[in-house]
């Protein structure tokens, strides 16, 4: 009972009263930003970082826990009503969720998303319970410089799986890592790039820059991007499913849910592939597989349940190793080290009671999304139905006078302000911010595990290649370095058997 | 009441399916059905990528910082493998963004297809920005509620095409809701006027 216990302890936490209110808080609010349209999971959480300020840590991890999977779910809303994906993750929920939505089967569509990202979300927490103790054990013996091989391999990653160009997103994440330099070196005491400036001596603070990056910039970037905007949403009716309809869905579900789980853990993006993966698994295990994209609830369900599994494995690398996987979780790895939690190996021996917190809070955000979601589906219809033009302001204001009260800091606002343009200007010359995030958040781990491994190796880099599991993450390090390029050789061909087989299909319809 | 902001632009209808799937209802704009003509109406309305001038200006831009960074890391003391000093890791950053820089350079030297294009609408970006810069410089010396009340309008009024009255009456309704919140329920300190 020695695994039980702490597990058990944990679900003692999170179902304190207060901790379920904050729960509720976060979820309805998460969905709240989500929910307007350009606002992706990482923009609403970073809007929303300052409200877990000033809150007791557990309490503030389980309403970041609301926040995420409410900002998730917001995602899908504008999917399927407006045809929006609100992220990557859920651009394959439009194919069949808004033809659905346009036959009138909207709630249908939305009711359907949110039983199999509970399920989902579930399972892959059930996962999350088994395997985080046994990757931390195995990586409580992680030197320096496996920290180091471990943390290059993770920006590059990230780096590399989004999507755009390669080389821009290392540049943006060479950027990340210079910024996290900035202010007094903690090996030699050195100020480093403050040029004299008090506020910098401290370092930049990682809440003004997700902040700005991704919440300003999104919103920039929408005022000028609104004019392309957007029919009024589609009507919905009759929330819940019908049970021929979750019979026909349960199939989906079932395998969205395996194949996001173990999609999820691997680094960089494993949401997006998950759901794209679970789509095409699911129009070819179809007996017709005609019926995709023209309203089949298969299409909805699959990768809706596979993309929550995914984001919720996610947290695997996370949590166990202190590794975000994608910008998503850059966010949460920075909101967790102001609570002043080191998501790594030690979490689970060191603090279990916060670990399983965290963990467990995970199955009241999950349940709580599914109980509010379907009779809150009315009043986000009714917030998609406000214009942009009166929604953009405001969030503007919630982001500026929220960062304010992070530090009650003018300096902090303007940092937002600076970035939001930064985070602006970079969309529109084709760098992603996701991956200067990230490596802003691993900047400074990255740093010091490398200066530490050359002062144990005697500043001798071949050392890293003498002890096998740093060895082995810098081989893949390599490998994925170079990989873009196989990968753009393979696409090639693969795009001409496609074209083939289009013209094939078509002959045959 | 209605907004004037919807400029469409010009979407080539999407091509039909032959085997006609089910889709009545409004013809004014073309809804595309299938994942492929979806995906296809999405390229034609995003944004042209940014192009070559756009591509050499950022990859001079990084190239520079790049430089600069290195020289002040430099600065700061590089030290020896063995004993790195606090201008190692910077210059090691930095140095990486300049190589990439100029391989960016040559790489997307004919524009590639990232990026997007300024338009006649980036403007409102600018304009937006400088509001919020307003704001910020303002706030400390006459609180926040009335750089509030003018970005709302700005935003409104002429980035959004509200009306003079919905624009002036939404206004002061965030204004206020905003001050009830932050302020009255829970108790910020916000410099404020009131």
């Amino acid at each position: 009972m020695d695994f039980f216990g702490p597990v058990l302890d944990g679900f003692g936490t999170v179902l304190d009263p207060t901790n379920l209110l904050y729960c509720l808080l976060g979820v309805v609010i998460g969905m709240l930003i989500g929910v307007l349209p350009g606002l992706g999971p990482a923009a609403t959480i970073a809007i929303l970082l300052p409200l877990t300020y000033g809150v007791e840590p557990v309490t503030a991890i389980i309403m970041l826990a609301g926040i995420f999977y409410g900002a998730q779910y917001g995602g899908t809303i504008t999917s399927v009503l407006l045809r929006l994906p609100g992220e990557a993750s859920s651009v394959v929920t439009v194919f069949d969720g808004y033809v659905m939505a346009k036959q009138g089967r909207a709630g249908t569509a939305l009711g359907i998303a949110a039983i199999g990202s509970f399920i989902g979300g579930t399972i892959a927490i059930v996962g999350l319970t088994f395997l985080a103790p046994l990757v931390a054990s195995f990586a409580l013996d992680f030197g320096p410089p496996e920290y180091t091989a471990l943390a290059l391999l993770g920006i590059l990653l990230v780096a590399t799986i989004s999507g755009g160009s390669k080389i821009k997103a290392i540049i943006a994440a060479a950027l990340g890592l210079f910024l996290a330099t900035v202010g007094r070196d903690g090996f030699t005491g050195a100020e480093r790039f403050t040029f004299g400036n008090l506020s910098l001596a401290d370092g930049i603070d990682f809440v003004p820059i997700a902040m700005g990056l991704f919440g300003v910039g999104e919103i920039l970037y929408n005022l000028e991007e609104r004019h392309r905007a957007v029919s009024a949403p589609l009507k919905v009716a009759n929330v819940w499913p019908r049970r021929q309809d979750l019979k026909q869905a349960s199939g989906a579900i079932g395998r969205g849910s395996v194949l996001g789980f173990f999609l999820g853990i691997l680094p960089g993006g494993g949401a997006t592939i998950s759901s794209l993966a679970s789509y095409a698994l699911e129009k070819k295990t179809a007996k017709d597989p005609t019926r995709f994209g023209k309203g089949a609830i298969e299409g909805v369900a699959g990768p809706e349940t596979a993309n929550n599994a995914a984001a919720t494995s996610s947290f695997i690398p996370l949590l166990t190793l202190g590794i975000p996987a994608n910008a998503t979780m850059a966010i949460i790895f920075g909101a967790l080290l102001i609570q002043g939690v080191t998501p790594g190996p030690q979490l689970i021996s060191n603090d279990p009671e916060l670990f399983w917190g965290v963990v467990n809070s995970m199955y009241i955000g999950n349940i709580l999304l599914l109980i509010m979601s379907i009779p809150l589906i009315g009043v986000f219809v009714r917030i998609l139905r406000i214009r942009a033009a009166i929604l953009a302001p405001i969030t503007a204001l919630i982001t500026l006078l929220g960062a304010y009260t992070i530090r009650n800091s003018m300096f902090d606002v303007m940092l937002v302000v600076m970035f939001g343009a930064v985070g602006y200007l970079m969309k529109k010359f084709g760098f992603e911010p996701g991956p200067l995030v990230l490596a802003f958040v691993l900047g400074s781990l990255l740093e010091s595990n490398l200066r530490r491994s050359l002062l144990v190796l005697e500043g001798d880099p071949s050392g890293f290649l003498s002890r096998p599991i740093s060895a082995t993450l810098l081989v893949v390090f390599v490998f994925v370095a170079v990989w873009p390029m196989i990968k753009s050789a393979i696409d090639q061909r693969k795009n001409r058997l496609v074209a083939v087989q289009a013209v094939k299909e078509k002959e045959n319809a | 009441m209605q907004a004037k902001h919807v400029e469409r632009p010009p979407v080539p209808a999407a091509p039909r399916a032959e085997s006609g799937p089910v889709q009545p209802e409004d013809d004014s704009s073309p809804e595309a059905l299938t994942p492929e003509e979806l995906a296809a109406q999405w390229e034609a309305e995003a944004p042209e990528p940014a192009g070559p001038v756009a591509n050499l200006a950022s990859s001079l831009v990084v190239l520079a910082l790049g430089c600069a960074g290195m020289a002040l890391s430099v600065g700061l003391g590089l030290g020896t493998p063995a004993a790195p000093s606090a201008g190692m890791w910077p210059f090691i950053v930095t140095l990486i963004a300049a190589v990439m820089a100029v391989v960016q350079l040559i790489v997307g030297r004919r524009g590639g297809q990232d990026g997007e294009k300024f338009s006649a609408m980036s403007w409102y970006t600018v304009i937006g920005f400088a509001t919020l810069i307003l704001m910020v410089v303002l706030m400390p010396l006459i609180g926040f509620e009335i750089p509030a009340l003018l970005l709302c309008f700005v935003w409104m009024r002429w980035l959004g095409g509200e009306r003079w009255r919905s624009a002036a009456l939404y206004s002061v309704l965030v204004v206020v809701a905003f001050y009830a919140i932050f302020i009255a329920a829970l108790g910020t300190t916000i410099p404020r006027l009131f």
